[in-house]
């Protein structure tokens, strides 16, 4: 048996699609959808783990891949240095879950790491490059 | 009701000042209006904490012994535009480390220059009889150098563009990574509390005015490079897009990084963060009126920057309460927004400089000369020298 984290974007005209349930049943893979932010129209996300046949691990993912879902590699944390952060907000453009926010009335940076997803993309949008990852 | 410059500087000598943000003002002419606000206020400060490329510091090495006639000199790999006299230079924000390409570059050599870092230069040169010295290897930092000032040949940008990306893939810009079909909107003003939107038509900015510049004092030099102030312009007299801009110096020794930082846009490239802030004098009603702009009457356009020329089709006008709320409308469809300029330091800076003159220790300067109320940009066309 075989086990990945993975981090599944779906474009939006897959996303009404019950593509996961497709790959459960006909690659028999074990699938545990840790956090998921879909919304019909939008381009949604999901941190799944997946466990099963090594191969057919494998099949699974290419036929996700055929289907137009971009899949991931997932990070298990990631660091925000707080102390060299500008508040400038750029990171918050490309987190769609929404796990960093700058807000009013005091435009702060906030992380809810509840609700982020591991997608790692705020580690190349942070201009001051103080985010970081860890595997 | 009117004062002048004079009457508001014997004021805050005397630390009688009324001093406000922008932000405040915004509130205080919304609640009484522009006559009681010019009646009560006598200056409003205004601040901006944006990415701009258009950045950079001269320097001056000193002579070392025997002497170099600099040709080419790399700080800590950066390579620098040494083309002046023997030992002047001037780093240019963007310029990219040839050992570490864009996770440092010129922009960040400023911050460690104003943080107080050692700096290892390298410089070659082809000698001559009067500077014989052809290479040189040593350390710098801002207290060996004998002059470093920043010059910004653009900055304070009056507005600028939304973007977004309407293309099937993400693309990385100097608005930040915009995700594919349109999946969010970038926008870089501070809006309500940004300077040149508090004097749209420049009647009190202009050659010589003294502000606040990366943490310490510092004057607008000129017009700004691009600098285009015949635009379309909304109800309250601010440009709709990016319209002004300003040349700026400062004393590169006095500044802090709290308000200068070097950063990287992904697959961008090196630009610099820098704090400016500039005060304005309510000169009269109309001074206060312009002072008490709000976010919901200043608008921009939305562009889609996937498409990859200089006239890219406007998607749409929006306010910057609009931008401000997170979410803005294109097609039918709700885009998430978000800022690349830190509305927290803008106000941080408003602040800084409120303090400084309520304190007696900024005085406000009437221009020496008024900026270009008039004009656009040229284009570079592609000539091929026939039919000029
Ligand atoms: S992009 Fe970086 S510096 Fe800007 S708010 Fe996010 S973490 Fe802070
Ligand atoms: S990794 Fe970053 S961008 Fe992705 S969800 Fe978490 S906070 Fe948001």
């Amino acid at each position: 048996m075989a086990k990945k984290r993975l981090v599944l974007t779906f474009p939006p005209e897959v996303v009404e699609r019950p593509v996961v349930a497709l790959m459960v049943r006909d690659f028999d893979i074990i699938t545990n959808i840790l956090r998921a932010e879909i919304h019909e129209g939008e381009i949604g996300r999901m941190l799944v783990e997946l466990e099963g046949n090594a191969r057919k691990l494998k099949e699974g993912v290419a036929y996700l891949k055929d289907l137009g879902v971009q899949v991931e590699e997932a990070i298990t944390d990631i660091e925000l240095d707080e102390a060299l952060c500008i508040e400038c907000g750029a990171c918050t453009a490309v987190c769609q879950p929404g796990a960093l926010k700058i807000e009013p009335p005091d435009w702060g940076l906030t992380l809810d790491k509840d609700r982020c997803i591991l997608c790692g993309f705020c580690v190349d949008a942070c201009p001051l490059d103080i985010i970081s990852v860890k595997f | 009701m009117a004062r002048t410059y004079e009457e508001i500087n014997a004021r805050i000598r005397k630390g009688e000042a009324v001093v406000l943000t922008a932000d405040e003002m915004t509130e205080l002419v919304a609640s009484e209006g522009a006559r009681a606000a010019a009646r009560k206020v006598d200056v409003v400060t205004t601040g901006t904490f944006g990415p701009m490329c258009s950045t950079g510091a001269f320097v001056n090495f000193g002579h070392s012994d025997p002497p170099i006639k600099m040709a080419k000199v790399w700080l800590n790999d950066v390579p620098v535009c040494a083309d002046l006299a023997a030992v002047d230079a001037y780093i240019g924000a963007t310029a990219l480390s040839e050992t570490e390409g864009m996770a440092y570059g010129g922009a960040h050599v400023i911050e460690d220059l104003v943080a107080g870092k050692w700096i290892k230069m390298r410089s070659t040169a082809y000698g001559t009889d009067c500077y014989p010295r052809r290479e040189i290897e040593t350390l710098v930092n801002k207290d060996t150098l004998n002059q470093a000032y920043l010059f910004d040949p653009r900055n304070a940008y009056q507005n600028y563009a939304c973007a977004t990306n309407g293309s099937e893939h993400t693309i990385y810009t100097y608005m930040g990574t915009l995700l594919p079909r349109f999946g969010n909107a970038t926008y870089c003003s501070a809006g309500q509390l940004s300077p040149l939107l508090n004097d749209p038509f420049y009647r009190t900015v202009g050659v010589g005015t003294r502000i606040f510049l990366g943490g310490g004092t510092g004057y607008v030099a000129w017009q700004g490079t691009q600098h285009k102030p015949t635009v379309e312009r909304s109800g309250g007299g601010t440009p709709v897009g990016p319209a002004a801009a300003l040349a700026l110096i400062g004393d590169l020794k006095r500044m802090d990084t709290e308000f200068l930082r070097g950063a990287r846009f992904h697959r961008y490239g090196v630009t610099m963060y820098v704090g400016v802030g500039i005060p304005i004098p309510v000169l009269d009603e109309e001074m206060a009126a312009y002072t008490g702009i709000a976010d919901a009457d200043i608008e921009t356009i939305v562009f889609d920057y996937s498409q990859p020329t200089r006239a890219r089709d406007p998607l749409r006008r929006v306010s910057y309460a609009e931008l401000r709320s997170g979410k803005i409308e294109l097609d039918g469809r709700k885009v998430p927004t978000a800022p690349l300029s830190s509305y927290r330091v803008a106000r941080r800076i408003a602040d800084v400089l409120k303090e400084w003159i309520k304190e007696g220790r900024f005085l406000l300067t009437a221009p020496v000369e008024p900026l270009p109320a008039e004009g656009g940009v040229q284009p570079l066309e592609i000539r091929d020298g026939e039919g000029i």
